[in-house]
């Protein structure tokens, strides 16, 4: 199963910030690199969905849901940009 | 309240004996390739399967070597937690067992450590007493990268998330810490028949 | 826009299937009537749930089909091993409700103000988001010239090919078929490439928009390639389906 990208967490990002995301422009914590949401590599087929960098590969995010509630991990990110920037 | 979708159901799937599908699961002929990042590809000359402590390695076994141990042939039912199961399915591999008994080795819990950077926390006891394996082959062919070869860690009476795909070794712990899923809130034990999907379950 | 939740656009709420539309012997284009739809942007997607008898939740996002203002509708392509899109393409009735939520995407979409030469590269059922943006751009009276190469297996499998046929104005279509073609055939054959781009797509210098969209392995070559023309990466978007052509 090929990964997708962020486009596909377009509803799971709404869920989570409450606006839409997928254009908003985040920091790789691991390499630096930046660009839209929409370009991250995305793994949904696991027990959580992961979003990956697209240059280096390290996990940036990290959505989990446990009885309705979404855990999610940013810690990759080095920034995330303002929602409604793009 | 969602309506129901006329007509929708699970992909269909021969009804298993009663008593083997633990709660919440539903049997699936297929085998899902579930993932959380790109397939890795160590060479075999490679890799090696070792078991650590506290920074040091106890034994530590080459490709060929893993491949030189006395290996064992066992059918298994497994269970994941996104819910589907499926019965019967043919591995071969060393016990783990078989690898622990060759090291000097204390400690109560292990941590999995996988290529990718995967790992899932186990108790020792739930890795030993001829209840896992570090698998190799599935179905009688060797294992696809997909499925987690060269080798998995194969630990079918829990929840398949702790069958570590590219296994590459165990680290020996005094206390339970949480893997990576467990980490986001999966259960630190996992046993299906209790449905312990999610830590608190 | 702000963090601010719009009624309509962040809930799930209960479509009735108005009607259903056979493109090709694997598609079905679906038109909903949602009670509270709040419209969309070309480009954009929605979430798609179903509930089965036991309870049971498959939840899945499928482009819009149809351009702002128009009758909402997805195009759904069946994957064979597929759990829900069977059951859209081959269950599905009129009558029937499908809850959905949307519209979702920020990234992935096009204005008309956007004055760009436009570039769309269609994979397989990528061309859906594709379409509805050249829909958009002829109903909102747009001129920007525009170029949509798509790629498909065969003829049949080719959607909306009336629909695209018709194209005058300003949009050149064209298309290459991977697996098989018929004889005589004018178009181009193989899979989508640098030599393929560099004939077809707009030249970087005319400052073109381009948008890619269709399974992971088609984007990721057709992408490259457009930025080894000389695309700057921000002015390719992209959108990946799942390896058989939807996600």
């Amino acid at each position: 199963m090929e990964p997708l990208d962020g486009n596909a967490i377009g509803g799971l990002l709404i869920d989570v910030f409450g606006a839409e995301m997928t254009g908003v422009v985040g920091t790789c914590g691991y390499c630096g690199d930046t660009g839209p949401v929409a370009g991250l590599v995305v793994y949904r087929q696991a027990p959580g969905t992961v979003a990956r960098c697209r240059v280096c590969g390290n996990i940036v995010m990290v959505f989990v849901k446990v009885r309705g509630t979404t855990c999610v991990d940013l810690m990759g990110m080095a920034s995330l940009g303002q929602p409604g920037a793009a | 309240m969602s309506p129901i979708s006329r007509g929708f159901h699970r992909r269909r799937a021969p009804e298993g004996e009663a008593g083997r599908l633990p709660p919440g699961q539903y049997l699936t002929e297929g085998f899902p390739v579930l993932s959380a990042g790109p397939t890795p590809h160590t060479p075999l000359a490679n890799w090696t399967f070792s078991i650590t402590r506290s920074g040091e390695t106890k034994g530590s076994w080459t490709w060929q070597e893993l491949q030189a141990l006395p290996a064992e042939t066992v059918t298994v039912d497994i269970h994941c937690v996104t819910r589907w199961s499926k019965f019967d399915t043919g591995w071969r591999g060393v016990s783990v067992d078989t690898l622990l008994d060759r090291v000097e080795h204390d400690g109560s819990y292990v941590m999995a450590f996988c290529d990718g950077g995967y790992t899932t926390n186990l108790p020792l006891e739930d890795v030993t007493g001829g209840k896992a394996w570090v698998a190799f082959d599935y179905d009688g062919k060797a294992l696809a990268p997909e499925h987690g070869g060269p080798a998995r860690l194969l630990v079918p009476h829990l929840y398949f998330w702790k069958s570590a795909k590219w296994v590459r070794g165990l680290d020996l712990r005094d206390r339970d810490a949480p893997g990576f899923w467990e980490t986001y809130g999966y259960h630190m034990y996992g046993d299906p028949w209790r449905e312990q999907r999610y830590a608190g379950d | 826009m702000a963090g601010t939740a719009v009624r309509g656009r962040l809930t799930w709420q209960v479509a009735t299937v108005a009607g259903l539309t056979r493109e090709t012997p694997s598609v079905c284009t679906i038109e909903l009537e949602p009670p509270d739809w709040a419209g969309h942007r070309a480009g954009q997607h929605l979430d798609v749930r179903l509930t089965a008898e036991d309870g049971y939740r498959a939840e899945r996002s499928y482009s819009i089909a149809s351009a702002p203002g128009e009758r909402l509708s997805i195009t759904v392509e069946r994957l064979d091993d597929g759990e829900v899109s069977p059951y859209l393409t081959d269950e599905l009735q009129v009558g029937d409700e499908l809850e959905l939520r949307g519209p979702i995407g920020g990234y992935f979409v096009w204005e008309p103000g956007d004055g760009s030469p436009l570039m769309l590269l269609a994979g397989g059922s990528g061309v859906v988001p594709l379409r509805c943006i050249l829909r958009e751009r002829v109903r909102t009276g747009s001129d920007v010239p525009a170029r949509l190469l798509y790629s498909a297996r065969t003829l049949p499998d080719v959607i909306y090919r009336g629909e695209l046929g018709q194209h005058h104005d300003g949009v050149e279509v064209s298309y290459t078929l991977t697996r098989d073609h018929p004889p005589g055939w004018t178009g181009h054959t193989g899979r989508i490439n640098a030599d393929l781009l560099a004939d077809t797509a707009w030249p970087a210098a005319a400052n073109p928009v381009a948008y890619v969209c269709g399974p992971t392995s088609f984007v990721e070559t057709a992408a490259a390639a457009l930025v080894g023309l000389g695309y700057p990466p921000e002015r390719v978007k992209t959108e990946r389906f799942g390896a058989t052509g939807g996600p």
